[in-house]
């Protein structure tokens, strides 16, 4: 079953040829539009009319997350503010956000590939799509809500939170599909059990999971607790949202890549430079037709490996696999995109705060946790307890507020927190040794 | 008429009081009353003990965070209402007590509170004024 079977499965070559007069184009707008791509393509010496092949893409300069924080907020949109109907952003190491622009054809765009990315999962017109994304600013909400109108499915566009509620919607109205993060739909199944509901006497056939890591376990953990198909998603905000690559029901394995929107690269994040099919590197992806924001090569910092080996579904479209991990720092916590780098900021902050710091993660009834252990020296220390206490509650909703993730805040002796040689070991994930 | 009393910022983990106590032993230091306040992270150790600077700093060679901090000692009279009296004093003068524990020792025929005052000098002359004995270190760290 297809959205869109033409583009779907069209052949390499004219996959290829539609992405080589896409990217020209592309290349061509922001360049006039784009100081900064004016800048950063003059300077490598590329214009749209000298890029002859695809192969040419490896001479265009990357665009990395810091280049879209020194842009804060608009300077990369390549279209006049008139012409943007909607803004999303997502978090940022100092407290300002990554901020991205769509035109009209970008939300028809996007809402296209995730009504894609719907039917490659295995949902039709009909069926009952319990969207517990969160809407708002982050783009997984209205990602997957748009994608369901024009799929022509029903939404009901729950967000996140009030796990009691999730649980009587899905039951009174009789949800057949359920998209959230992976470890909050086994969250939801916990909580659910508690109340006596098995989730397997629901009506849910089809999880769509995203927004954060997880693994093949977990997918056999979550289908016979919660007795549905699930796939997994991805996006990110920068590139659309979710609904840039998706698992086909089919075969469940690696995620197809909408080829006709997006190039799909893997680098080695070292050198930057192109590696061959089926070897693990940094994904880099160039948007083709998006007009707000388009991206040279940005460098997602994820980890994964592509093929273009075809699929038993008929999708042509490459895939990548599961992500594996991340080449920068990034921790990503209950689907929030969380780098020490932030964390430590807000520490620094707080006066008399030492920048002794550690981060431990962990993932308890299947959600994740994290504990900030900070160091008390005598500047913060005091002989009453509830000084001490306002100091860790104060961090606590400094984080919240900055970063908007729950933690837990744990004072520590001095000098208990071990001190490797060179860089200190700043974040202890134990999410995946379960 | 202050008293020297160091607090010891302690992990709630095996081990950790006795590790203080072992190092004050060590060093000849003699811990005349001493309170734990606890969290389920991490317990405060407030001592007064015969060498309050010493203790600190061979606490703070062992890498533990230690501060001074000056408490009231008041001689409370040993009979019910004791203690009542005295905290009616302080509640009229507007006093709050941070916390209070009690010292070991009697003097005499009289009980021993150790206090942690938000205004100590005001503490002390409102105790005073109403005649409660307040005991200098001295007295305390040579009981």
């Amino acid at each position: 079953m297809f959205f869109n079977e033409e583009f779907e499965t069209l052949p390499r070559e004219a996959i290829e040829a539609l992405q080589l007069k896409r990217l020209k184009s592309m290349v061509a707008r922001v360049q006039q539009n784009v100081p900064f791509y004016k800048e950063s393509l003059a300077k490598a010496g590329i214009s749209a009319d000298s890029i002859k092949s695809l192969a040419d893409l490896a001479r265009l300069p990357f665009t990395y997350k810091q280049d879209m924080r020194d842009s804060y907020p608009y300077r990369l949109f390549a279209v006049p503010m008139e012409d943007i109907v909607r803004i999303h952003a997502s978090s940022g190491t100092t407290g300002k956000p990554t901020v991205v622009g769509y035109t009209q054809k970008d939300i028809d765009t996007w809402s296209e590939l995730m009504a894609r990315s719907f039917v490659a999962a295995g949902v039709h017109k009909g069926d009952i799509i319990h969207n517990s994304y969160g809407y708002g600013l982050f783009t997984g909400g209205l990602g997957a809500h748009y994608g369901a109108e024009r799929l022509g499915a029903s939404v009901i566009p729950m967000s996140g939170g009030n796990t009691k509620k999730q649980i009587m919607i899905m039951q009174d109205f009789g949800s057949t599909v359920l998209t959230c993060t992976p470890s909050y739909s086994l969250f939801m199944a916990e909580a659910a059990k508690e109340e006596g509901i098995d989730f397997r006497d629901l009506k849910l056939r089809v999880g769509i999971f995203g927004a954060e890591p997880w693994s093949e376990a977990m997918r056999r953990d979550i289908e016979e607790k919660l007795n549905l198909s699930a796939v997994d998603i991805y996006g990110l905000s920068e590139i659309m949202g979710p609904g840039v690559a998706i698992e086909c029901c089919e075969a469940k394995q690696g995620l197809h890549v909408w080829e006709d929107h997006f190039i799909p690269e893997i680098i080695n994040p070292e050198t930057g430079e192109v590696l061959p099919a089926g070897e693990k590197g940094e994904l880099v992806i160039t948007t083709i037709t998006k007009e707000g924001i388009p991206l040279i090569r940005y460098r997602t910092r994820d980890i994964t490996s592509i093929t273009y080996e075809p699929c038993v579904c008929g999708r042509t479209h490459a895939r990548i696999a599961r992500m594996s991990g991340r080449s920068d720092d990034m921790l990503i916590i209950r689907g929030v995109n969380v780098f020490p780098s932030q964390i430590e900021a807000i520490l620094m902050g707080v006066e008399g705060v030492e920048p002794h710091y550690v981060l431990i993660v962990e993932r308890k009834d299947n959600l994740d946790t994290l504990e900030v252990q900070v160091e008390v020296g005598e500047d913060i220390f005091s002989d009453e307890i509830k000084h001490l206490q306002a100091l860790s509650t104060k961090i606590e909703k400094q984080i919240k507020e900055m970063l908007g993730v729950t933690c837990r805040v744990r004072l520590v002796e001095p000098k208990s927190i071990t001190r490797s040689e060179g860089k200190a070991k700043r974040v202890i994930d134990n999410r995946n040794k379960a | 008429m202050h008293v020297e009393q160091i607090s010891i910022f302690i992990e709630n983990k095996f081990g950790r009081l006795a590790e203080v106590t072992r190092i004050l032993g060590e060093a000849g230091v003699n811990i005349r009353t001493l309170s734990l306040a606890d969290t389920s992270d991490f317990g405060i150790l407030r001592l007064i003990v015969n060498d309050a600077e010493k203790a600190k700093s061979v606490l703070k060679d062992r890498g533990f965070t230690v501060s001074k901090t000056e408490v009231v000692a008041v001689e409370i009279p040993d009979r019910p209402g004791g203690l009542a009296d005295i905290l009616q004093v302080l509640d009229a003068s507007g006093i709050n007590v941070e916390y209070m524990y009690a010292f070991v020792e009697r003097c005499g025929e009289n009980a021993v509170m150790i206090f942690r005052f938000d205004e100590t000098q005001k503490a002390i002359e409102a105790l005073t004024a109403k005649s409660f004995n307040v005991l200098p270190g001295e007295r305390l760290y040579s009981m």
